[in-house]
């Protein structure tokens, strides 16, 4: 179908927007890299009066890293995200999660702040930033407001930003050299949504996994951190009674929600599967 | 009512003037401004591919684009591409393969297989799966496209070496 009539405007600084969100309330709409939003209005699931474009803000479309901290701006491209030398480097997890994101004429346009924000249950991006412990940044009427990304997915599409809020910048810390990364997902397709995911990370210290972070995506409203199954794995070696125990837990603390393609029960045994080969990961990784 | 956007998009390597609605996406504004008709729109949702076209050097689903955010940008389509380099060999490799049968989703196909040979020219031929997965096709079956792709690029790596 087509999209329902709407004005454009291209701004060139967050605070362009920020106004225009101001003076037009709920008829205006950001749009970032469209990838969901086009769809939405050709399917006329979305009619907004005036579609707010930040895509071309150049002060968003940063990769940087300073003092242990790395920078991604909200409109970096998934593709920009994937041929990042830096983000390889520094957060190898963003890394190995890209290259599930749909297809690459999708990546080229679709923004990493435009999928965080959107907060889809499916998507990849929201499960890392919250396995990397991030913090996402927001700009507002009275300036930035950092937001922890474990306090940011509210519920189903639902964020802590305010309405009048833009996300702006994501900051995630690097450095800690014994963190080691696992990404995995299962999908019908490549390209497709996921039927479950997960982001992980931890301390390795000898055959140790410190503080793991287990991010399960595509299960629940928003990520899924499985804090039941991280305790089990805690401070230990991955021998087998200890995976197995943490497979367990993941199975008491997660209620997934069924989609189109698979129940409930199909999504338990594929979380608790992709557990055991991202723990394998965390251990093996160098 | 809504005011009509002037935009200066180049085409295929042609300047053009045009004077928009802002919903109207990339390939509608390929197809009824410009007149080319070789980008086509399935679904129109992003899901099957027909309508990927080039915008700034990258492919891109025309039909997830606004002819408004093209403004002051390139657009590249198959009608622009075909007479000589890559997607004239894939062109030629389709038909050898019967890589089509209706041909509704070729154009995008090639645009998708094009981007494959210039940036991964040494793909395998799960590669080249993964890399049109974005593209559908009820016809084939996949297969003799991902032959034709592969022969492509089997070609072009024996003319380098």
């Amino acid at each position: 179908m087509k999209a329902p009539a709407f004005d454009y405007v291209r701004v060139d600084s967050v605070e362009a927007a920020l106004s225009l969100l101001k003076t037009h309330g709920d008829d205006a709409r950001i749009l970032a890299g469209g990838q969901t939003m086009m769809a939405a209005l050709n399917m006329r699931l979305s009619s907004p009066a005036l579609l707010v474009d930040i895509s071309a803000i150049d002060a968003l479309r940063q990769i940087r890293l300073n003092d242990g901290v790395l920078r991604i701006g909200a409109m970096v491209t998934h593709s920009e995200i994937e041929a990042s030398d830096i983000v390889r480097r520094q957060a190898p997890l963003l890394s190995m999660a890209v290259t599930h994101i749909a297809h690459k004429a999708i990546r080229n346009r679709g923004t990493w702040g435009g999928s965080l924000a959107y907060a889809d249950p499916a998507a990849e991006w929201p499960a890392c930033v919250i396995a990397l412990n991030a913090t996402l940044i927001a700009q507002g009427p009275g300036g930035l407001r950092k937001i922890p990304a474990q306090s940011f997915y509210l519920d189903l599409y639902t964020t802590a930003l305010n309405p009048n809020e833009i996300l702006v910048d994501v900051e995630i810390p690097v450095g800690d050299r014994q963190q080691v990364v696992a990404f995995d997902e299962i999908s019908r397709r490549h390209g497709d949504y996921a039927i479950t995911g997960v982001a992980a990370s931890a301390q390795r210290n000898g055959e140790t996994l410190n503080n793991p972070r287990l991010v399960f995506f595509a299960v629940a409203n928003t990520p899924f951190q499985a804090t039941k199954a991280e305790a089990a794995l805690h401070g230990k070696a991955p021998t087998v009674p200890v995976v197995d125990a943490a497979v367990a837990a993941l199975a008491a603390e997660l209620e997934p929600i069924a989609d189109l393609t698979s129940s409930s029960a199909t999504k338990r045994h594929l979380a608790g599967v992709l557990l055991r080969r991202a723990v394998k990961a965390l251990a093996s990784t160098n | 009512m809504t005011i009509k956007k002037s935009i200066q998009v180049t085409v295929n390597g042609e300047r053009l003037n045009r004077e928009i609605e802002p919903r109207t996406h990339l390939v509608d504004f390929l197809r009824e401004s410009v007149g080319l008709k070789g980008s086509h729109l399935g679904c129109e949702h992003g899901v099957c591919g027909a309508c990927t076209v080039r915008l700034n050097g990258q492919i891109v689903r025309g039909c997830l684009v606004l002819a408004v955010q093209a403004d002051g940008g390139s657009v590249d389509t198959v009608e622009g591409l075909s007479r000589q380099g890559v997607l004239a060999d894939l062109q030629e490799a389709f038909l050898k393969h019967n890589a089509l049968q209706c041909g509704f989703c070729t154009p995008g196909m090639l645009m998708a297989a094009a981007d494959v040979v210039q940036h991964n020219p040494r793909a395998n031929r799960q590669q080249v799966r993964e890399a049109i997965s974005s593209n559908y096709c009820r016809c084939t079956g996949y297969h003799a496209i991902v032959d034709a792709i592969c022969s492509v690029l089997a070609k072009r790596a024996q003319e380098v070496a």
